[in-house]
């Protein structure tokens, strides 16, 4: 046996033991059958599972729809935000105060004021539709923090570029659209990616406008039969989405640290 | 020497300042067509300010600047169609890495000029020939020697047609064997009657190319004449003082 063969079946022996004996408490603790009863009940999660789908289903349609939405929203406002000379200052003001104001306000309080706020109005041509409302909110609370992300992808392009892109006689928006722009979002893909994630979780919160997504379906089934396994359902769920996109964030930055690192570090 | 001709470029009184630092304090300066002009002078001079100046990427604080005719210091001038007829040349390439050599060359003149890709494409090509970079037309510039591309940035400020170029400390940034090629490049350019303006510390290099070399010295042009005469019998004792240590370091 080699050393490293054996500090692999070192590594093997020792978490089957550990995990093994941490399974071994739980399962053989006093209130262990009132657990299993309560959480893990598995005729209650087998039917559980088809609801839970077609919950999930509708938190999918509204974080697609929204992350859409929010990739062109937060570019929009990270390039108001970049606009030069005295007379844009208002667009870059305004840009400031919804980032300010949207990352500072509760998800919940936004997705409550817009889905029953709005529409209680009874304005006409504004939709009353709940769907709409959860992704119209989605997307403002998550421009915000999308915007914020891009303006740091645009401001780590060396400003040597501008002026190079400036030089050759492009405007100030044919310099940004060509040349600043992909080179931004290129830095920048795995804390978008973060912050996708955030927002497939957040998709839960719209639960409150009564729309019946996962979570809301799961808390529906609870209430009826008195079972928290279907919440366990929901948790699987949004496990089995977010992390393979987590896996897929951490491997594009070893992938951008091994490229960096291959054209010497610095550049 | 060329002969009589317009005048390229007319610098009058110019000021340039960053924040309580005065990098140009007053300089006078005429660049007839087809003429090079070398400027020298220590780091910190203000060559490349004076360069960036030229191409509007520094506000000046004073002074004005004409190119072909035109005041293009008049604070109502579009700077974009200004640029057009000025290339400028980086220190450090500042080629766009994301774009292969082909997208680099050609993106001004689709975007700016309105040419079409095959029209772009073909004159980017006939260029990149010209300075036996044809083979490179698809590279990334990552993957490219700094002469290489050096001479790319060089054919992108010259996929646009300028009147005038500017060339910023050019080869500094190059390994010492790979100086040549880009001078050589710089020399084609002089023969065909490119107006340069060329900021260097190529000594022997500014001895063959320039028609007249501006020594610089604390944001001012403190002479200016024939290579001949500034390198070889300089009147003003900072410019002897300049030139003895670049002989020192071996550059002359």
């Amino acid at each position: 046996m080699t050393a490293r063969q054996r500090s692999v079946f070192v590594a093997l022996v020792s978490t089957v033991l550990f995990f093994g004996a941490i399974g071994w408490v739980v399962v053989n603790s006093p209130n262990w059958a009132e657990v299993q009863r309560e959480f893990l009940n598995p005729t209650v999660f087998a039917n559980a599972i088809p609801g839970q789908l077609r919950g999930v289903w509708i938190n999918i349609q509204i974080f697609l729809t929204a992350e859409v939405l929010i990739l062109v929203l937060g570019l929009v406002i990270a390039v108001a935000r970049s606009l030069p000379g005295p007379v844009l200052f208002p667009v870059r003001l305004l840009a400031t105060i919804y980032t300010d104001v949207f990352r500072a306000l509760p998800g919940i309080l936004v997705i409550t004021l817009l889905g029953f706020g709005v529409p209680a109005l009874g304005l006409p041509g504004i939709p009353n539709d709940r769907f709409f409302w959860a992704v119209v909110a989605l997307t403002l609370i998550y421009s915000a923090y999308v915007s914020e992300v891009y303006r740091a992808g645009i401001e780590s392009v060396h400003p040597s570029q501008t002026a190079a892109a400036r030089s050759l006689g492009l405007s100030h928006f044919q310099a940004l659209r060509y040349v600043v722009v992909p080179q931004a979002v290129r830095r920048v893909i795995p804390p978008l990616l973060n912050d996708f994630i955030g927002l497939q979780k957040d998709s839960a919160l719209v639960s409150i406008l009564g729309v019946v997504e996962v979570f809301q379906a799961a808390k529906l089934r609870q209430q009826a039969i008195f079972n928290f396994t279907p919440y366990l359902v929901t948790a699987l769920l949004f496990l089995l989405i977010t992390i393979p996109l987590a896996r897929l964030t951490d491997w594009l930055v070893a992938r951008e640290r091994r490229q960096r690192a291959a054209t010497g570090g610095v550049r | 020497m060329t002969g009589p001709a317009g005048r390229a470029l007319l610098i009058e009184g110019l000021h340039k300042s960053f924040g309580s630092l005065e990098v140009l304090r007053g300089i006078d300066l005429t660049v007839a067509e087809h003429e090079v002009v070398c400027l020298i002078g220590a780091s910190g001079s203000g060559k490349s300010t004076l360069l960036r100046c030229i191409n509007l990427l520094e506000p000046v604080d004073a002074g004005r600047i004409v190119v072909g005719g035109e005041e293009i210091t008049d604070p109502t001038i579009d700077v974009d169609r200004v640029r057009r007829r000025i290339g400028i040349v980086f220190q450090a390439f500042n080629l766009f890495p994301h774009m292969n050599v082909l997208s680099n060359v050609t993106l001004a003149p689709r975007k700016v000029l309105g040419k079409s890709r095959a029209e772009a494409d073909d004159e980017a090509a006939a260029l990149l020939s010209r300075f036996g970079l044809a083979d490179k037309r698809l590279e990334y510039p990552d993957r490219l020697s700094g002469g290489q591309q050096q001479r790319v940035a060089i054919v992108r400020a010259l996929a646009m047609r300028p009147d005038l170029l500017l060339l910023d400390e050019v080869t500094s940034a190059l390994d010492p064997e790979l100086v040549a090629e880009v001078l050589d490049v710089i020399r084609e350019l002089a023969t065909g009657g490119m107006t340069m303006v060329i900021a260097t510390h190529e000594m022997g290099f500014a001895r063959d190319i320039a028609h007249r070399i501006a020594f610089l010295d604390a944001g001012q042009i403190l002479e200016q004449g024939p290579p001949a005469e500034i390198l070889t019998s300089p009147k003003e004792p900072r410019t002897r003082q300049f030139l003895q240590r670049v002989i020192r370091a071996g550059r002359l």
